[in-house]
């Protein structure tokens, strides 16, 4: 790879050991990508929770705080693993909460802002067209190459850390104009409505693509979709797929229409309702009792918030049935001072702040309140959670919250 | 048979080992107890498998960025594969495979990697010459 001055620079070590790390990082995987230079990035977001960190990831991370380094690039965080306010009655122990708790003193030491969202996009700075950017969480990375225009590439924890350290990513992937080419483009025949058919739908034309090198172009969505929508619709397309960028043909800014894109020439791929049916196939538990109703993954919007108070308004959940909403800091003021949260409260719903289900040592707070049957409208975590142990079912957030009144699954 | 897979300069040490083959894709958050080192997604090809010191070989990566910690977090307890081959790797898995100095190739000249390999086969993988060696 071609470096500059101060690149080279920074690999003899001028800047110190933790940048050394960082810049070597960065070319070993810019070497696996073929990638030429380095280009600047304005922003990072690391995803990093304790349960994925573990001891050794927290050890790291302390090293690299305790050299005195500072990020160079304003650097945000995704959601935490442990709400230290509520955690013991989750199930968590004061092991994880002291991980977590040395975790956020050591990006606090290089001057990385806890934001501790998913949702960034929506609530902190969203990226402007064209901005190179170092973002971790692929629901975030989706969203912002997709809808805003944005450039990144997955950045997983230690390779948004090494941005922030060095203020560059190598350039390769979602930073270079053809890899941003549509390769599937695909017609959409059933409209989707709700957050979970957006979800749904996205899920299904994520397994379709394939692979992170996949550019779906999609066309006939028939009413321009909202923020949310779009983030339910990203986010299981990552999550199924491992697709960082989408076209939404009329929508989102590199495709107005297929021939810009260029994606006219592609074959066309409908997605029908066998499609939807067959993804949805798997979580379909009617009947059946639910132990834990999970509204996460993304964090909830204002708007979700609200949309999800009016539902509990006047209800109260079964006893037999738990209520776990996750949402931001920047959101959770407004739902407080706007009676939101009260509402979820007095149907027996916990809002838990700055942190999201499935980042939450998903396994062990599932066996420490004996949940197994775990029901949400978010098409991402029933796609993740299967491997926690949990038996995940799918469902919209109006039946979700029905079925946390009767304690049992209602369609 | 073929001696010999050329494949893409990749990351991490030449290593040696038995292959583990699916063709199957691959997140270590969705389809791992990582305490146990086994596969635990129900529905992945390899559940209920052992993934420690073996040659994982898969099609591709799915889902999200954890699993860049977690490679490096598996390796420090020795609950790891050695490395891991794919038809195509995403960045992440790359990512991972840097800090946790596992050894990490893709895109293999011949094909289909989870078909040019069967588990059981003894390998050596060499990532800075971009191929895979068979024993």
């Amino acid at each position: 790879m071609k470096l500059n001055d101060e690149e080279k620079a920074m690999l003899a070590g001028d800047f110190g050991p933790a940048v050394k790390w960082a810049i070597d990082h960065q070319l070993q995987v810019g070497r696996m990508f073929d990638a030429k230079d380095m280009v600047a990035v304005s922003q990072s977001h690391m995803m990093a929770d304790p349960e994925s960190l573990g001891e050794a990831g927290i050890a790291f991370t302390e090293k690299i705080a305790e050299t005195g380094i500072k990020v160079r690039i304003p650097m945000i965080t995704d959601p935490r693993g442990v709400d230290l306010n509520y955690y013991q009655s989750l199930g968590q122990t004061e092991n994880m909460a002291n991980l977590e708790r040395r975790f956020i003193a050591a990006c606090k030491n290089m001057g990385i802002t806890m934001t501790n969202t998913c949702i960034n996009y929506q609530t902190i700075m969203p990226p402007v067209f064209g901005e190179h950017v170092a973002f971790g969480d692929t629901g975030v990375v989706i969203y912002s190459n997709s809808v805003c225009g944005a450039r990144s590439n997955f950045e997983g924890g230690p390779s948004a850390l090494a941005a922030g350290l060095t203020g560059r990513t190598p350039r390769y992937g979602l930073h270079l104009d053809n890899k941003r080419i549509p390769t599937k483009r695909f017609r959409i025949l059933d409209q989707p409505q709700d957050l979970m058919d957006w979800g749904v739908l996205g899920a299904a034309i994520g397994r379709m693509a394939g692979s992170y090198w996949e550019v779906p172009i999609i066309e006939e969505v028939e009413k321009t979709p909202t923020s949310d929508q779009l983030k339910h619709f990203g986010a299981a397309m990552a999550s199924y797929g491992s697709v960082p960028l989408f076209h939404l043909v009329g929508v989102t800014p590199e495709s107005q229409n297929v021939e810009d894109a260029d994606g006219a020439d592609l074959e066309i791929i409908n997605v029908d309702m066998d499609a939807t049916s067959d993804l949805k196939k798997p979580f379909a538990a009617v009947g059946e009792h639910v132990d834990v109703v999970v509204f996460a993954a993304p964090q909830l919007s204002i708007i979700e918030m609200a949309e999800l108070a009016a539902l509990c308004s006047g209800r109260h959940r079964s006893n037999a049935t738990d209520v776990i909403v996750c949402t931001s800091a920047q959101v959770y003021g407004d739902a407080v001072s706007m009676g939101y949260v009260d509402k979820i409260e007095a149907f027996g719903g916990r809002v838990l702040v700055g942190t999201c289900f499935y980042q939450q040592y998903a396994r062990e707070i599932g066996e420490a309140n004996g949940w197994k049957r775990l029901l949400s409208n978010s098409a991402k975590i029933v796609n993740i959670l299967g491997g926690y142990g949990y038996q995940p079912a799918l469902a919209s957030m109006e039946a979700c919250i029905a079925s946390a009144e009767k304690g049992r699954i209602i369609s | 048979m073929k001696k010999e897979l050329k494949c893409h300069i990749g990351i991490g040490p030449k290593v040696e080992g038995v292959a583990l083959v699916a063709d199957d894709n691959f997140s270590a958050r969705y389809d791992l107890d990582r305490i146990k080192g086994l596969f635990s997604r129900p529905q992945h090809q390899l559940f209920g498998k052992s993934y420690k010191d073996v040659i994982l070989v898969l099609n591709t990566a799915k889902g999200g960025v954890a699993t860049a910690w977690m490679l490096y977090e598996m390796t420090s307890r020795k609950i790891a594969p050695k490395a891991i081959l794919f038809n195509k790797a995403n960045t992440i898995l790359a990512q991972g495979a840097a800090l946790a100095e596992m050894a990490m190739v893709d895109r293999f000249e011949d094909g289909d990697v989870t078909k040019l390999i069967k588990t059981g086969d003894h390998l050596i993988v060499c990532p800075d010459d971009g191929k895979v060696v068979f024993c």
